[in-house]
């Protein structure tokens, strides 16, 4: 990994204060963009190690039967695969863009506590080292599905669960300092004259998800403490036997999990707000109403948690409250899209590899959710719950969502990464056998998750078997596709067409104003930017010719 | 830029901040219970009922008793009739007979449920054996009272509810030997 990155730490090694050499530069270093890089290699490794797992699961999946693996393993698999995929490929995706990206859009040197930044990092891999090494256990790993529902987590989990629990709590911590960082960073460092409104979007989008993490991180860490105390030391949180009660982890996991899913979607939505514009080469369309928007939505994802467990046996006004107040959410990201369409109304496009994984997002994002308001309809719900359709719904939203929001950035900063210009054939290729294979992939799910077929079982009736050989072919292609993108990236660090310092010639943003690749220090004296207008205020006006 | 005092507080204030969630957490167990009572999610019911009400002789509700043993309880377990109708308001008893079968002594404790969950908050007991854990020797057989009322509130479209005890064995947790306080309370009962 090291001798990858060694070269596009290039222009640092002419500089007065370059990073230290060999490993030790890793390990140690403070630097953001160290860090960042760290970050997106990490969260590479772990896309590609829960890929291979959902890769598994659509083997054992393609014929109806049990083909490859027993079903003790199977359960194994779709839970790694959820945990890894969501705390280990999309978590640490979007932080390493944050590390990489904010000090450089907002003029700032660093982060603002660039220890604690180092330890946020290498927390990671032991969190994840503790986690992975569960599989090798006696007993197997964690079995109970990423939600870890009590008492299959309690009661009923393997002897493996107490080193699950302890690696939530290094990755919990991890994303708390994280988020820590990225507050102080955000609200300290701006470069004079930078006010608020003024910051790109994905600072804005960052700074909300930053208070997001540090609101319900400690959540999560609350509710696998109590799963720890319930295992070995007699208390009674979740157990009926004891008084407690196992619907209550449900109410406290998605009280976490609920803004949990805007965590992982809201960097996304600040990202592609930059790259939109850019290949639409137009100011974004109705940029306060994005940030309100994104305010609203990460107030609304507070109040929501139950829509999760309509089944449960909730009363009537519950059910009644979290009905309207999901589909409350569709209105501000119903503003969100809105917004990116009209930044493209009558734009001068272009489809570089960026805005091709930006308006896919866009679309198939809708479609996510559009599915999740299906799901929102109560009554409607004890239908759909627990069935293929709802593994559609939440791929829908995170595949095309944040995992194309991330390869969009990506692809967006990447020569401003490496200095060079990618292989943008190659990149139109990834996004297009991205595109197809996760469409065949997922849209099947709708339908036989409409018909029944109920979701972590590893066998199914034959009535699914063409929808179900139709989506592992899918998922093959998606998966086979990203080594692909691990070529692509690679290519592009050792060589490629000189980047310039704004390679994209809609792009906004102080990131463009340093050389490409950024030199290992940036904005030792900030920029000032009292003579920038306030964030395009008054332009909306491109609409009319 | 200078920004030394102010990031130090900042970073403090995220941290209390963190803390404060971090017992938020453990803070919703507790108002899951009052929620859980307050609305009868789930059909818990509250502790000793210690009221006393009129009996409503003009209405008749239809009480249903169920009794299930947990995963792993061996015990004989069920009530002495399967149904009761009752005037609301009125005091009413109704006995569970328990039975160890197994042939060492065990600790049992019951967790009752009440349906539909929105008669949860009308159902009142006065008595019963759910407030205590249960001892028993081997071959050894108890009945456990209950003594509850149906409240006057009760909601009008309401004529049948169900009260379901699941009996947990709790032997593990509370060996029988160190639990002379339930014992005390089983015998009072008796």
């Amino acid at each position: 990994m090291s001798a990858v990155i060694d070269d596009h730490g290039h222009a640092g090694h002419d500089h007065h204060h370059g990073p230290a050499k060999g490993l030790s530069r890793w390990l140690l270093t403070t630097n953001h963009k160290d860090i960042g890089s760290m970050y997106l290699w990490f969260s590479f490794a772990a896309f590609l190690l829960g890929g291979s797992m959902a890769m598994v699961i659509r083997a054992e999946l393609f014929q109806p039967g049990l083909q490859i693996v027993q079903p003790e393993f199977f359960n194994q698999m779709t839970t790694m695969h959820g945990l890894i995929m969501v705390f280990g490929a999309v978590m640490p995706a979007f932080v390493g863009l944050a590390n990489w990206m904010i000090p450089l859009m907002i003029g700032a040197p660093d982060m603002a506590l660039p220890r604690v930044n180092n330890f946020s990092f290498w927390l990671l891999p032991a969190a994840f080292g503790l986690l992975v090494s569960t599989l090798f256990m006696e007993g197997g790993g964690p079995n109970f599905g990423w939600t870890f529902y009590a008492p299959l987590s309690t009661t009923y989990a393997p002897e493996s669960v107490t080193f699950f629990i302890f690696a939530i709590h290094l990755m919990g911590i991890s994303s708390i300092m994280g988020a820590i960082n990225v507050i102080a960073t955000i609200l300290n460092l701006r470069a004079p004259g930078m006010t608020l409104m003024k910051m790109p979007l994905f600072v804005w989008t960052w700074l909300i998800t930053a208070f997001l993490l540090i609101a319900v991180m400690p959540v999560l860490a609350g509710v696998v403490t109590m799963m720890l105390m319930d295992i070995h030391f007699g208390t009674s949180f979740f157990s009926a036997a004891g008084g407690g009660d196992p619907v209550l982890f449900q109410h406290v996991f998605w009280f976490f999990g609920h803004p949990e899913v805007y965590i992982m979607i809201l960097p996304a939505f600040g990202a592609v707000s930059s790259i939109i514009p850019a290949f639409s080469r137009k100011p974004l369309f109705g940029y306060t109403s994005m940030v309100y928007a994104t305010g609203a939505i990460a107030f609304l994802s507070f109040i929501v948690w139950s829509h999760h467990m309509f089944t449960v046996g909730i009363p009537l006004v519950g059910e009644l409250f979290f009905m309207y107040a999901t589909m409350l959410i569709a209105v501000p990201t119903g503003v969100k899209v809105f917004n990116w369409v009209s930044t493209m109304w009558r734009g001068s496009l272009s489809f570089e590899a960026p805005m091709l994984f930006a308006v896919a997002f866009v679309i198939l994002f809708t479609i996510g959710g559009f599915s999740g308001l299906m799901l929102a309809i109560a009554p409607a719900d004890f239908q759909y719950h627990d069935t293929y359709f709802v593994v559609a719904h939440f791929h829908y939203v995170l595949v095309p969502g944040a995992i194309f929001g991330i390869f969009a950035s990506a692809y967006y900063w990447l020569p401003k990464w490496t200095g060079h210009m990618y292989d943008e054939t190659l990149a139109k290729l990834h996004f297009w056998m991205s595109f197809v294979g996760m469409n065949l992939a997922f849209f099947p799910m709708h339908f036989v998750g409409l018909a029944g077929m109920p979701r972590r079982i590893p066998d199914y009736n034959m009535m699914f078997a063409n929808f179900n050989m139709v989506s592992s072919v899918g998922a093959f292609m998606f998966g086979a596709t990203q080594l692909l993108f691990l070529f692509i990236v690679i290519k592009c660090i050792r060589g490629g067409p000189a980047a310039p310092a704004k390679p994209w010639d809609g792009a906004e943003g102080l990131e463009w104003s340093v050389p490409s690749p950024a030199p290992y220090h940036t904005f030792q004296t900030p920029p000032d930017m009292s003579e920038v207008h306030e964030h395009r205020k008054g332009t909306g006006g491109e609409l009319t010719p | 830029m200078s920004t030394e005092l102010p990031l130090r507080r900042l970073v403090l204030r995220l941290t209390l901040v963190v803390v404060a969630m971090f017992g938020f957490g453990f803070a919703l167990v507790p108002i899951y219970d009052v929620m859980c009572q307050a609305f009868g999610i789930n059909g818990k019911t509250a502790g000793a009922y210690t009221g006393a009400q009129t009996a409503d002789a003009a209405r008749e509700v239809r009480v249903q008793f169920l009794a299930t043993n947990a995963a792993g309880m061996d015990w004989e377990f069920g009530p002495q009739a399967d149904q009761l109708s009752v005037h609301p308001g009125a005091s009413t008893e109704i006995r569970f007979v328990a039975y160890n079968p197994t042939d060492k002594p065990m600790t049992a404790q019951a967790i009752p449920s009440v349906s539909p969950a929105k008669a949860a908050a009308y159902f009142h007991k006065t008595e019963c054996f759910c407030f205590t854990q249960q001892v028993l020797q081997p071959g050894e057989r108890i009945e456990m009272p209950v003594r509850f009322i149906v409240d006057r509130d009760l909601p009008a479209d309401v004529r049948h509810l169900t009260l379901a005890y699941t009996l947990f064995d709790i032997t593990p947790r509370q060996p029988p030997v160190a639990t002379l306080s339930a014992t005390a309370a089983k015998e009072s009962l008796q």
